[in-house]
């Protein structure tokens, strides 16, 4: 697509280095692989033991107390659809700007994207505690003659996550079958088998092309809309109630930059060691990095305009409650969660304007750790801080404490999400092959007049 | 290779096509064996290459892609749908939620652009599916190499035992680096 060669890839990077070097991801693992992967399969057994407990005793289990009934679940729910955001955004949103450096980062965001928004609809269906109900979400003829309530944020809520995920696996899968081609035509034994049978026959023929590019430029501008509204629709579950600190205009598009926010950070934690461990240095490169730390400052200058924003508004709008659940935010007895946040999501991105720090990886990946720490305490602090101080019942508060099946579940939650990515990473291209030849220089047999 | 049903077997493995199939090294050569091919006449042949580029589209001069139709349907239908289900089902249980008219357009557009996309999404794939297969039904079984997802193009031209040696001169004065017949 983009015709000027990309400045972040040297000269020596040919087609065929492309398709080896990614190719050779999919060899047999190392050591370190399966200690990951048994870390993650690890936690996702504790999940799933934690799960069975709260089926047989009931949410009770679960931290609830009057009058905090949204919690660590809704929580971990906002923290992993966030971090599918910024997947959509480089894969899609970039990929209509036409920036050549996306290309090396996509796929890998592309696939954090599909498995955060899968871990993500785990949360919803565990909150609801009986999860074998969980079909009455859907409108379907019923003998009952009911049909959902389509005036509800939850419902808006659930076809936004549902076409979500429809739609960003559909462009993960799609975007995939040229590569899968590719490392079809270099395997051998079982994985040609698996490879062959995935590819759906692609041979890359110029009627395929026609139509599989003409079909991903309109897959990327369905996706872009999208991504903005699953966000907006998210944030509404909160600002549509009438809690003080959920009931804001400004939600949308302050959850839509904190999602990318923690996206790119979690982009740039899962990153790190992929590259390293595949030896991929060559192809993602600092330039890549520090490109997507300036996203992290950018989103990350948003979201702390929106807590300014936030509190000067509820000062200057003078209504006593909403004055009163933002104090209650600063210096009532989460003052810890509060500042924690603000702390990394608004004055640690800005670290990020020093272009030493923006190009030192390991620092990068530090950072990142602390966005993502960050940004689950915004939604811990939006959505118990919140409710926990909501004024109309102060007198019957009691204190919120999560409990060991709240932890267990979450750390279930990211068990599922590494190890579903985990395998993931060694079993397909993690890299676009075709897409990181597209911003090469292509082989002329004398050089063209634009390259000269 | 996996035995199909019969149906299947027609749909997916169409019978052979005897042709000359050439392989090019550089894009340059491949787009001018493309143009040379055409100013010959030839308008059947496939071109393989690793990524789509733009000369190659360019050289064939080939029309749009049908897929943004599909698009398009599917987006409209996606949308009507929304609209339709909220409305009648709204009607088919009428009950007051915050004193709002019982069909309220407003919170129903969240469901209309969602399902917009949803159905928009769907058909783009199956119009890809679709047109590839098509394409594949109306060429045949042809020459392939798989060099040609790696760092090769290729240029695959359909042709009797005729017209064998006069496309195989053609590739080769191209600039080929070989040219096999199948």
């Amino acid at each position: 697509m983009a015709e000027t060669p990309s400045p972040t890839t040297p000269t020596r990077v040919t087609y065929d280095y492309v398709t080896r070097t990614i190719a050779r991801t999919l060899g047999t693992p190392s050591r370190g692989y399966f200690l990951l992967l048994g870390a993650a399969v690890t936690l996702l057994g504790i999940g799933i033991i934690t799960l069975l407990y709260l089926l047989r005793y009931g949410l009770g289990l679960a931290g609830y107390s009057h009058p905090v009934y949204w919690a660590v679940f809704i929580t971990c729910f906002v923290f992993w659809v966030g971090i599918a955001h910024s997947g959509t955004l480089i894969s899609a949103i970039l990929f209509l700007f036409r920036s050549g450096w996306r290309t090396a980062v996509y796929r890998t965001a592309e696939a954090m994207t599909v498995f955060a928004v899968m871990t993500a609809g785990l949360f919803p269906l565990i909150h609801i505690g009986r999860q074998w109900y969980f079909y009455w979400l859907i409108p379907y003829p019923n003998e009952r003659g009911l049909w959902p309530n389509f005036k509800s944020p939850l419902i808006w809520d659930e076809f936004a996550i549902g076409t979500y995920f429809t739609v960003s696996t559909l462009f993960l899968i799609m975007g995939l079958i040229p590569d899968i081609a590719a490392v079809r035509d270099l395997a051998t034994g079982w994985r040609k088998k698996l490879y062959a049978l995935t590819s759906i026959g692609w041979t890359g023929s110029n009627e395929q092309w026609r139509h599989f590019t003409r079909g991903y430029l309109y897959l990327a501008a369905l996706a872009t809309p999208l991504v903005l509204s699953v966000h907006s629709v998210v944030s509404w579950d909160f600002a549509m109630a009438l809690v003080p600190g959920w009931h804001a205009t400004i939600f949308a598009p302050y959850f839509v930059a904190g999602a990318i926010y923690s996206g790119c950070g979690m982009v740039i934690t899962l990153l790190t060691p992929i590259r390293t461990l595949f030896g991929l240095e060559e192809l993602i490169t600092v330039k890549h990095f520090e490109n997507l730390a300036k996203l992290c400052l950018l989103t990350g200058s948003i979201v702390g305009y929106a807590y300014a924003c936030e509190y000067f508004i509820a000062w200057y709008s003078g209504n006593p409650t909403e004055r009163a659940a933002f104090w209650y935010r600063a210096f009532g007895p989460y003052w810890w969660a509060t500042w924690t946040m603000i702390i990394c999501n608004g004055f640690l991105p800005l670290l990020l304007w020093v272009k030493k720090i923006r190009t030192n990886i390991t620092a990068l990946f530090v950072i990142s750790i602390f966005v993502n720490i960050g940004m689950w305490f915004e939604r811990y602090v939006i959505i118990v801080v919140s409710l926990a101080g909501e004024p109309f019942t102060k007198w019957t508060n009691a204190v919120y404490n999560p409990t060991w099946a709240d932890w267990g579940i979450m750390a279930g939650s990211f068990g599922w999400f590494f190890m579903w990515f985990l395998l993931f990473v060694k079993n397909f291209p993690a890299v676009s092959i075709s897409e990181v030849k597209e911003v090469l220089p292509p082989p002329r047999s004398k050089p063209s007049k634009a390259h000269a | 290779m996996m035995a199909l049903p019969k149906p299947l077997n027609d749909l997916f493995r169409p019978p052979p096509t005897p042709g000359v199939l050439g392989a090019f090294s550089q894009l340059d050569t491949t787009v001018a064996a493309i143009k040379k091919l055409r100013a010959a006449g030839q308008t059947d042949f496939t071109v393989y290459s690793p990524i789509p580029r733009h000369e190659i589209e360019d050289a064939l001069g080939q029309p749009v892609s049908p897929v943004r139709a599909f698009t398009l349907v599917g987006g409209i239908a996606g949308c009507a749908i929304g609209a339709w289900i909220t409305l009648w089902m709204s009607a088919d249980w009428p009950i007051v939620v915050g004193g709002k008219p019982v069909g309220s357009i407003p919170p129903y557009v969240v469901i209309m652009f969602e399902m917009t996309i949803l159905f928009g999404a769907l058909s783009t794939i199956l119009g890809i599916l679709f047109n590839s297969l098509f394409a594949a039904r109306r060429l045949g079984t042809i020459l392939y190499d798989p060099r040609f997802t790696n760092d090769r193009f290729g240029i695959f031209v359909p042709a009797g035992s005729d017209k064998v040696a006069k496309a195989e001169s053609l590739l080769r004065e191209a600039g080929a680096e070989e040219v096999r017949r199948g």
